[in-house]
């Protein structure tokens, strides 16, 4: 064991600029009047997105899942007449390790009553220019499939995987070993990272909108075109920051699609997991007409101080690795 | 068989891939926003020494290469191979030219070496970072000329040749650097 191995993996200088961070961002909210929340990390319900593994613990012979990020809770308050609220969460994520990731992040989340997602993407806008104060800030703005079609030639919507897969070729794409030549999300996601994200400009803030409705998560989807879900996402350069939806409020659409994403694991062989009851029962009940988004607080840390690894931006990042 | 899944990759990592035995520089974990991940991995060629780039959608599992690292102690050469023995188990393996790459040349015997055994054989040999060796063969020393640059040509007992300063005697013992093949230090005798 080295002798230096106790020491934290910040510097106390980013600890700082950390505390400075989350106290703009508070002073941010107070002014336009969101109440600060907090809600349980540990819950017997957990996502069951096939892309999201939680972390699980056992207490008194039942299982219990760590949030990946708090979501169903705020919903729940949210359907119970809180008003617009927001948190900044402590989640947790299985697998998810590099130079971008760690297993344990800090999120911003918030939601805003009466909000379409273009209104949110304005107020994510206006909540980076105030974090960034005097600093220059350059925002950009395409939506998914101008982006496919303006990088790739390739309509992502009109696309099957057999399109998607000759497009790589064509453009002399990797092909990843292990790729499923049926998976039109798969190949989405593929020509997203290694295409789509790295020709954004590296040196701004770049919002992705209007995904295919395949990926709307738990985002509504547009009435005038289905086959569009109310998605947006925000980089900088090709690191990803923020994921928000307009939300689905329909709790029938809800459960569909917990379903869907549960027989999906089950096909893949990972776990099935437990759906959120409670979140269904306050849809039911009614969700406000909302937009919500999170923001990763870690890597806005990154950007502030330009440090290349996550670890450094997090007091002790590495202990268990 | 032995295999590697994606979320167990880290620097040092050994896989097979397409037959080869490859050893793990880098590993990142590239995924956009929610949805599929990837990995995107730098990796060295031990057979060739080559570095290359490889993805892989998560979750992927690869076959592990055996290869491991050993301390051998080198014994003699027959012309053909080079035979090495492990100190604690006297168990002896022969390399062949191709895994000596340059480090034939500063064995004499009994220096510990690394060896890299791929499936119990001899992939690679690295001899000792620093090796002591008399010259046999070089020209008259320049009595005086201690500090002054300029450099000859010295051989080796082992059958190296490396630059040294213009002083060296034939006869002396010479510390050199088997990484950079460069003269470190007379050794006192």
């Amino acid at each position: 064991m080295n002798s230096h191995d106790w020491q934290p993996t910040a510097d106390l200088v980013v600890i700082r600029e950390r505390a400075r961070l989350l106290q703009r961002i508070r002073a941010f909210f107070a002014e336009r009047n969101v109440l600060e929340v907090e809600t349980p990390q540990l819950s017997p319900a957990a996502m069951t997105d096939p892309q999201l593994e939680s972390f699980s613990c056992r207490f008194r012979q039942a299982d219990y899942y760590l949030h990946t990020s708090p979501e169903f809770y705020m919903k729940r308050l949210l359907a119970a007449g809180s008003g617009d609220i927001y948190q900044l969460a402590r989640v947790f994520r299985q697998d998810e390790l590099g130079p971008d990731h760690r297993p344990e992040f800090t999120l911003l989340e918030w939601y805003r009553i009466g909000m379409d997602h273009h209104q949110l993407m304005q107020e994510l806008e206006q909540l980076i220019r105030f974090l960034w104060a005097d600093r220059p800030v350059s925002f950009e703005s395409i939506s998914y499939r101008q982006a496919f079609l303006q990088q790739l030639q390739l309509d992502p919507l009109t696309a099957d995987a057999g399109d998607l897969q000759q497009c790589a070729r064509r453009h002399h794409v990797e092909i990843p070993q292990g790729m499923d030549t049926t998976d039109k999300d798969m190949w989405l996601d593929w020509l997203m990272v290694d295409k789509i994200a790295p020709a954004f400009n590296p040196g701004g803030f770049t919002f992705l909108y209007d995904y295919p409705a395949s990926q709307a998560a738990l985002a509504r989807l547009s009435v005038e075109d289905p086959r569009l879900a109310h998605r947006f996402e925000l980089f900088y350069g090709e690191l990803e920051l923020a994921n928000g939806f307009y939300e689905l409020s329909d709790a029938m659409e809800q459960q569909q699609r917990f379903e869907k994403e549960n027989a999906l694991r089950r096909q893949r062989g990972q776990k099935t997991m437990p759906m959120d009851k409670h979140l269904l029962a306050a849809l039911q009940s009614g969700l406000p007409d909302c937009s919500g988004v999170a923001l990763g607080i870690d890597r806005l840390l990154m950007l502030i101080t330009g440090a290349k690894d996550i670890g450094a931006v997090i007091s002790f990042a590495d202990e268990m690795f | 068989m032995a295999s590697y899944s994606t979320n167990e990759f880290r620097g040092g990592l050994k896989l097979l891939l397409d037959g080869d035995p490859c050893s793990i520089i880098e590993n990142e974990l590239v995924k956009p926003g929610k949805g599929q991940a990837f990995n995107r991995v730098k990796l060295r060629n031990l057979k060739t020494g080559r570095v290359l780039e490889r993805t892989f959608k998560s979750g992927e599992s690869v076959e592990a290469a055996d290869v491991v690292d050993v301390e051998m102690e080198f014994s003699y050469n027959d012309g053909e191979f080079w035979y090495f023995m492990d100190p604690e188990t006297y168990e002896q393996v022969a390399a062949p030219d191709t895994a000596m790459v340059d480090s034939g040349q500063w064995l004499k015997g009994q220096e510990l070496c690394t060896v890299t055994l791929w499936d119990g054989a001899p992939l690679m040999v690295s001899a000792p970072n620093f090796v002591e060796l008399a010259v046999t063969e070089t020209d008259p020393g320049l009595k005086g000329d201690t500090a002054q640059g300029g450099t000859k040509p010295a051989k080796l007992e082992s059958g190296a040749v490396v630059k040294v300063p213009l002083f060296i005697e034939e006869g002396e013992v010479l510390k050199v650097d088997t990484r950079s093949g460069e003269y470190v230090s007379r050794v006192k005798s």
